[in-house]
């Protein structure tokens, strides 16, 4: 006779209640393991996010528990889709993303190229790379702003070094026209790194038997690398992109600490600006309108964006 | 067994009621992290060995205070018992229910608001404003004020350069106007091998500070936020050409007489500016001038201070705070008790001894006030002129608008003062028509 943990759990179990799990089906045990975990999400996600809904079709304000809530339809969606405003913040935070996320891929592309070569002091060049992502946007945004001041800090003075242009006569973070500049720089910084390890998993994936045959066919260095190394990696440098876009969308906490979305609203992000709106200004059923549509938009781009990465990986 | 678990049962119940009993015998004060706030803790030194109650105090930076202390009352949170808020505030804690309404334990305790200054019981304690229904006790009184290096003033070739400049003698500004060309002045000299810049101001974007330093021109140009008080008609007030005149003016003064880079400044940065020797003027709060005249480098004999210069009229922008009882406390009888305590003349005499502004008329009246502190004087001068921004319930509305349109033209330079100050105007009445005001 068996002696193991579950024949003797097994002979332990009363029969009376052998014979009701018995009579359970695979699917419904199935069910009954999931359940707990789906129960979770459906708590802490779909059921905020329904309520959040809820509340955009309303005027009701957080702060003000006394105050009669007023069902308004539409009206928090056309406020702030007709709102100039709004629609600046937004223009903003497409410049930040769009630039961020090519000077990254391009940088981050390079930079795994050169370290995917077999060179002394690898690791440690690799490991030096990859040092800026690893630290918090709270202590990058602090540090950058002390490397941005006009007076003490280093881009003045190396702006000055090499242009003649005084340090203390402009402002990287509170001129107009450069803050949002000074962001991208920041950001770019701190996240080229992860591209780069994303793009060095691509390039060390790619066989070495490929380029083996391609200099047998005689092919050449640039012929190589358009035609295996760059669509060989395009998979993982679209995810890359996908990770970089969803978190910049809602970049926060860096640009807060380098600009505080100014100077004026020149780099007010619309996850700033909501936040504004739903915990400084307390119009809560504005706000939850103002997140709908942001997540809409995240998710519709998100969604468009993955066909094409699934069509890119099915080539 | 069931012996044992009675005991056990018995024993927990011992010590909650034990661990209650602690909890009520304790008192947590909320309020900003700051100079003053330290000498409170000092103070209160006196009620915990008077009453056997232990405070405990919670203390947030400038920058975080108002999101901090907003999001405890409006989740009817239990972590401050007695909190010294903001007077912008008192508007949307009264109506919400967040602040104890104190007319009858005033009544029964014989604590007058007569004894305490007029502008500090109507700005810090009342509303609807200026009605007698008392939400706070005046606590500590505060405007916004200027200080300068007496030392560099006082130096004969600076006075020589600057006769020559302006033809007349370098001292404290009478006017606004006065204030700009000083700190046009200093702009860029070398004092001592070092480059020194006019004035330190307040420019900060992200919570009140552009709005707290610009007012003090506004204000001293007659800036008014209605034509009639009460009616919200803002049309022609918050736009004159007076108050267009005065934004014109703050932006000027940021761009010809402030330090490179001070394009997010409020208080700290105003203070690190001074005590570094960059700058030969600074505004800031009343409550910070103990620790500036205290400071062993730019303090005591070279350092001196100047109410808000007036330039249509004298006037001074209000900070400062009152003390309210928070609604959700489990300790009520304790946090009334602190507050009898505080109201006591003689406390409020050591209140002011030790670095905190008292605003009880006993000891702004002792004749020997004004000669207590070298700001003693024009602490009650600019008391005697202050005005205040909104203190409706959706004030953070209507100082978040400001706060953008102001950096917006004055930093970012974005339009023209007086498209600033139309678009102000246009944010606001749709805050009030969404308050159902308008």
């Amino acid at each position: 006779m068996p002696h193991t943990p579950i024949d003797r759990l097994a002979r332990a179990t009363p029969p009376s209640v052998a014979a009701r799990v018995r009579g359970l089906s695979d699917r419904t045990i199935a069910w009954l393991f999931v359940a707990p975990t789906i129960f979770l999400l459906l708590a802490i996600n779909i059921f905020p996010l329904i309520w959040t809904v809820r509340l955009s079709f309303t005027n009701y304000a957080a702060n003000r528990p006394g105050r009669e809530v007023e069902w308004v339809g539409l009206r928090n969606y056309e406020r702030i889709l007709t709102d100039d405003g709004i629609w600046a913040n937004m223009q903003t935070t497409a410049h930040f993303l769009l630039w961020t996320i090519a000077l990254q891929v391009v940088i981050g592309f390079t930079l795994a190229w050169l370290i995917n070569r077999k060179f002394k002091g690898n690791d440690l060049v690799t490991t030096l790379i990859v040092l800026p992502m690893m630290l918090s946007p709270a202590v990058v945004g602090n540090f950058w702003t002390f490397l941005y001041q006009p007076q003490i800090g280093l881009i003045n003075y190396v702006v000055e070094l090499f242009t003649g242009i005084p340090a203390s006569s402009f402002s990287m973070l509170g001129a107009g026209g450069l803050a949002k500049w000074s962001i991208i720089i920041v950001d770019t910084w701190m996240w080229t790194p992860f591209v780069m390890l994303i793009c060095l998993a691509g390039l060390r994936s790619i066989p070495d038997y490929i380029y083996e045959a391609a200099e047998i066919d005689r092919a050449s260095k640039w012929r190589q690398f358009w035609t295996i190394t760059v669509p060989m990696v395009l998979p993982f440098l679209m995810l890359a992109v996908l990770f970089r876009g969803i978190e910049n969308f809602k970049m926060f906490d860096m640009v807060v600490l380098l600009t505080g979305g100014g100077p004026g609203n020149e780099t007010l992000l619309a996850s700033i600006d909501l936040k504004r709106e739903a915990f400084e200004k307390w119009r809560t059923g504005y706000s939850s309108a103002y997140a709908i549509i942001l997540f809409v938009t995240v998710f519709g781009l998100a969604s468009i964006y993955v066909k094409a990465l699934n069509k890119v990986k099915e080539r | 067994m069931k012996g044992r678990l009675l005991t056990a049962t018995a024993a927990a119940a011992l010590l909650s009621a034990g661990a209650a009993s602690a909890q009520s015998n304790e008192l947590t004060l909320c309020w900003a992290a700051w100079d003053p706030a330290n000498a409170l803790v000092e103070l209160s030194k006196d009620f915990e060995a008077q009453s056997g109650i232990k405070m405990n105090f919670e203390f947030v930076p400038w920058p975080n205070f108002a999101d901090r202390m907003l999001n405890e009352l409006n989740s009817g949170g239990q972590l401050c018992d007695l909190l010294i808020g903001d007077s912008q505030w008192i508007g949307g804690s009264a109506e919400n229910g967040h602040y104890v309404k104190l007319n009858d334990f005033f009544a029964s305790e014989n604590i007058s608001m007569d004894d305490f200054a007029p502008a500090t019981v109507y700005a810090y304690s009342t509303w609807p404003k200026g009605t007698p229904n008392y939400y706070a006790l005046p606590a500590m009184g505060d405007a916004n004020g200027w200080f300068y290096r007496k030392d560099w003033f006082a130096r004969p070739e600076i006075q020589a350069a600057f006769k020559e400049k302006y033809g007349r003698d370098l001292g404290e500004p009478k006017t606004q106007k006065e204030l700009l060309e000083i700190a046009q002045f200093f702009q860029g000299r070398e004092i001592d091998g070092q480059t020194v810049y006019g004035a330190s101001i307040f420019t900060e974007r992200g919570s009140e500070g552009i709005t707290m330093g610009a007012t003090g021109a506004l204000y001293a140009w007659g800036f008014k936020y209605e034509n009639t008080p009460g009616k919200y008609d803002m049309e022609g007030a918050v736009n004159s050409p007076a108050a267009v005149e005065a934004l014109e003016f703050y932006k000027e003064l940021y761009k010809t007489g402030t330090p490179p880079g001070y394009d997010n400044a409020y208080m700290e940065q105003s203070l690190d500016a001074f005590k570094s020797g960059q700058v030969a003027m600074a505004m800031n709060w009343f409550a910070f001038f103990p620790g500036l005249y205290a400071d062993p480098n730019t303090g005591g004999d070279k350092i001196d201070f100047f109410v808000n210069p007036p330039q249509n009229v004298a006037a001074s922008t209000l900070g400062g705070q009152g003390l309210s009882v928070v609604s959700y406390t489990d300790n009520m009888d304790g946090a009334l008790a602190y507050v009898k305590w505080f109201a006591q003349p003689d406390v409020q005499a050591k209140w002011w001894s030790m670095g905190g502004y008292s605003c009880h008329n006993s000891v702004l009246n002792d004749p020997g006030f004004k000669d207590s502190a070298p700001f003693a004087g024009d602490f009650l001068e600019a008391m005697g002129g202050v005005q205040d921004f909104w203190q409706e319930p959706a004030y953070a509305s209507l100082l978040l608008a400001m706060q953008e349109r102001l950096h917006n033209y004055i930093v970012a330079d974005q339009g023209t003062a007086q498209e600033a100050l139309d678009g102000l105007i246009a944010d606001w009445t749709e805050v009030f028509e969404d308050e159902g005001k308008l």
